[in-house]
C-alpha cells in the first residue's frame, strides 16, 4: 500500500470539476439532437462510476435530457488472470437497457496500458451490438500497450511507468483530487 | 481492490473465516448475473484445463461444475470411476499426478473417501476444488444453501435453520453446519436419534429427537436425503417408519412459519423426507438452489484459479 508521503496532488477539485465540464461538453457538440437519445454512459468499475454519473449529471442539463447510465466490472475479461497474487474484487455489473443500436459512451478515469478498455470491449460486446462504442477518460497518463485511444480526454498528464495515477472521488474516497503516486510495490492498472 | 481469496484450492468450509465465505458469496452474485444474460459466458478460465475427477458417481454436481467451467471457457476432461484406470488398481495420487502431467490447471473431485481432496491438494501444484468427500464434506453445497438463505431472508447472523434427516453420512450437513455457525446463524439438527451424533452439541448445535420442535420458529428447514447407498446397517426400522416420523408432510407442515424456506440438497425422495405436494409449494427453493450452485461454482473455480501463480508454464 502506498504511504500519504509517497504522493503529490497533481489536480483539486476545481481542475478535476473543470476536466470533467470539457468531456462533457465534448460529447455532447459531437451529437445532433436527434442522436442524443442514442447515447448511453456505461462507467468501468470502480473509479469510472463517480465519473460516469457527474459527468452524466452535466449532459443532462445541457441536453435537457437524462441519459441512461450502466456500470461494468471487466475482473472476469482480464487477461492476466492466475497471473496475480489475488484477484480483484468483482464489483456489480449492471446494464439495464438494451445496447443494441445505441451510442455507448464507455467511461473511465484513468486511461493507461489499454487493457482495461480491451476487457471492456469484450464485456461490453457480450451484451448486444451497440452502433458505436466511444471512449471517455478523466486523464490519459499515456504507456498504452495495446492500440487504443480515448474519444474524449479530461486532461492528458504523461507519466513514466513507476508512477501512478490515483482519482479520488467523494463518493468511493471521501474526497474529489487526483495524486501522482510513486509506484512501490508491484500494481496493475 | 485486491480481493481477499488467497486459497488455491476449495476443501472445506471448515478450513474458511467467516469474511472467505462471505467472499464467496458476493463473487457468486455476479457469476448468477452471467447466466442471465443472452451470452451465457465470460472468458475468466480461458486457456486452463480442469478435470472433473468422479471417483464417486455424482449426476447433478458434476453436471453444474461442467456447465459452470463451460460458462467460464475452460477446457474440460470428465473421469468417472468406471472409465479410470482406478478401477484397475492404481492409486488416486498416482491418477492425480498423471492428470498433472498433462499441465492440468485445476482438478475437481469426488471420492468417498474423507478428505481425499485435502490429501492431493497438499500433494499436487493444480487447485483442488472438494465436489464431496464421503460423509466428511461437500463446501459447494453448503455454499449454494447458504447463497440461497441469504438471498431469499437477506442475513445469515441470527436465522434458526433446523437440518433434518440423517446427519450422520450427511457431509452437506456437516459444511451447512460449519458455514452457518461461523455466518452466525443459530443450527438445529433433527432426525432418528441413531442418526443424529449428539457430539455436535459441543460446538453449539441444538439437537433435537423429534420433528415439532426442529420446525417450531425455524426461518429455514433443509431436508436431507435419506441415503439408502450410504446404510449398509439399520440405523432405523424402516423408510415408511422415518416418513412417519420426520418426513415433512401436510400435519408436519403446521408447525412450519408460513414464511420459512424448505430446502432439500437432492435428489428428493418424494414422499419419503419430504411430501410432493411442499417440494413443489411456494416454500420451496429446491429449484432456485440447483440455479445458484452454478453461480457459486463459477465463483469457487474463477477464485481457485486466481490463486495459482507460480504454476503458469507459460510465464
Amino acid at each position: 500500500m502506498e504511504t500519504a508521503s509517497s504522493r503529490t496532488l497533481l489536480f483539486d477539485k476545481a481542475l478535476m470539476d473543470t476536466a470533467i465540464l470539457s468531456v462533457a461538453q465534448s460529447i455532447v457538440s459531437e451529437y445532433s439532437p436527434k442522436d442524443i437519445p442514442r447515447l448511453a454512459f456505461i462507467g468501468i468499475q470502480l473509479r469510472g462510476v463517480p465519473f460516469t454519473e457527474r459527468l452524466v449529471k452535466i449532459i443532462g442539463k445541457l441536453t435537457e435530457s437524462t441519459p441512461e447510465i450502466g456500470t461494468l466490472d471487466i475482473t472476469m475479461y482480464r487477461d492476466d488472470i492466475g497471473m496475480r497474487k489475488a484477484l480483484p474484487v468483482i464489483y456489480e455489473t449492471k446494464i439495464p437497457f438494451d445496447i443494441n443500436d445505441r451510442i455507448i459512451i464507455l467511461v473511465d478515469d484513468v486511461l493507461h496500458t489499454g487493457r482495461t478498455i480491451r476487457a471492456a470491449l469484450d464485456a461490453i460486446t457480450d451484451y448486444g451490438r451497440p452502433s458505436y462504442i466511444k471512449l471517455a477518460a478523466l486523464i490519459d497518463r499515456g504507456m498504452r500497450e495495446f492500440p487504443i485511444t480515448a474519444d474524449y480526454v479530461g486532461k492528458t498528464c504523461i507519466l513514466s511507468g513507476e508512477k501512478r495515477i490515483r482519482v479520488s472521488w467523494t463518493e468511493t474516497d471521501d474526497e474529489d483530487a487526483v495524486y501522482q503516486i510513486e509506484k512501490k510495490t508491484q500494481g496493475t492498472k | 481492490m485486491e480481493g481477499i481469496w488467497k486459497k488455491k484450492d476449495l476443501l472445506s468450509l471448515y478450513d474458511l473465516s467467516p469474511e472467505e465465505i462471505t467472499y464467496i458469496l458476493d463473487t457468486a452474485e455476479e457469476f448468477k448475473k452471467v447466466s442471465q444474460r443472452k451470452v451465457k459466458k465470460v472468458p475468466a478460465l480461458r486457456g486452463k484445463t480442469v478435470v472433473n475427477l468422479f471417483v464417486e458417481p455424482s449426476t447433478r454436481t458434476r453436471m453444474s461444475f461442467e456447465l459452470a467451467e463451460q460458462r467460464l471457457s475452460a477446457d474440460i476432461i470428465n473421469i468417472s470411476a468406471e472409465t479410470s484406470s482406478l478401477k484397475k488398481g492404481e492409486t488416486l495420487l498416482d491418477t492425480a499426478k498423471n492428470i498433472e502431467a498433462l499441465q492440468v490447471d485445476l482438478i475437481v473431485i469426488r471420492h468417498s473417501a474423507p478428505r481425499a481432496p485435502n490429501f492431493l491438494a497438499k500433494r499436487l501444484k493444480a487447485g483442488i476444488l472438494n465436489a464431496g468427500d464421503g460423509s466428511h464434506s461437500h463446501p459447494t453445497q453448503a455454499l449454494l444453501d447458504i447463497f440461497t438463505i441469504r438471498e431469499k431472508k437477506g442475513k445469515i447472523k441470527g436465522l434458526n435453520v433446523s437440518i433434518v434427516g440423517d446427519i450422520l453420512h450427511s457431509r452437506v450437513a456437516r459444511s451447512n453446519i460449519w458455514g452457518l455457525l461461523k455466518l452466525g446463524a443459530n443450527v438445529t439438527i433433527a432426525g432418528p436419534s441413531t442418526l443424529v451424533p449428539r457430539e455436535f452439541t459441543q460446538i453449539g448445535v441444538r439437537v433435537c429427537d423429534n420433528l415439532r420442535d426442529a420446525l417450531e420458529g425455524a426461518d429455514v428447514i433443509n431436508l436431507l436425503r435419506i441415503q439408502h447407498e450410504r446404510q449398509q446397517a439399520s440405523y432405523f426400522p424402516s423408510i415408511s417408519e422415518y416418513t412417519n416420523i420426520f418426513g415433512l408432510n401436510k400435519e408436519s407442515m403446521r408447525y412450519v412459519k408460513p414464511d420459512a424456506l424448505i430446502m432439500h440438497p437432492g435428489p428428493i425422495n418424494r414422499g419419503v423426507e419430504l411430501d410432493s405436494s411442499i417440494a413443489d409449494g411456494p416454500q420451496s427453493v429446491i429449484l432456485e438452489q440447483v440455479t445458484n450452485g452454478l453461480a457459486i461454482r463459477m465463483a469457487a473455480l474463477f477464485l481457485v484459479a486466481g490463486c495459482l501463480k507460480g504454476r503458469d508454464t507459460s510465464q
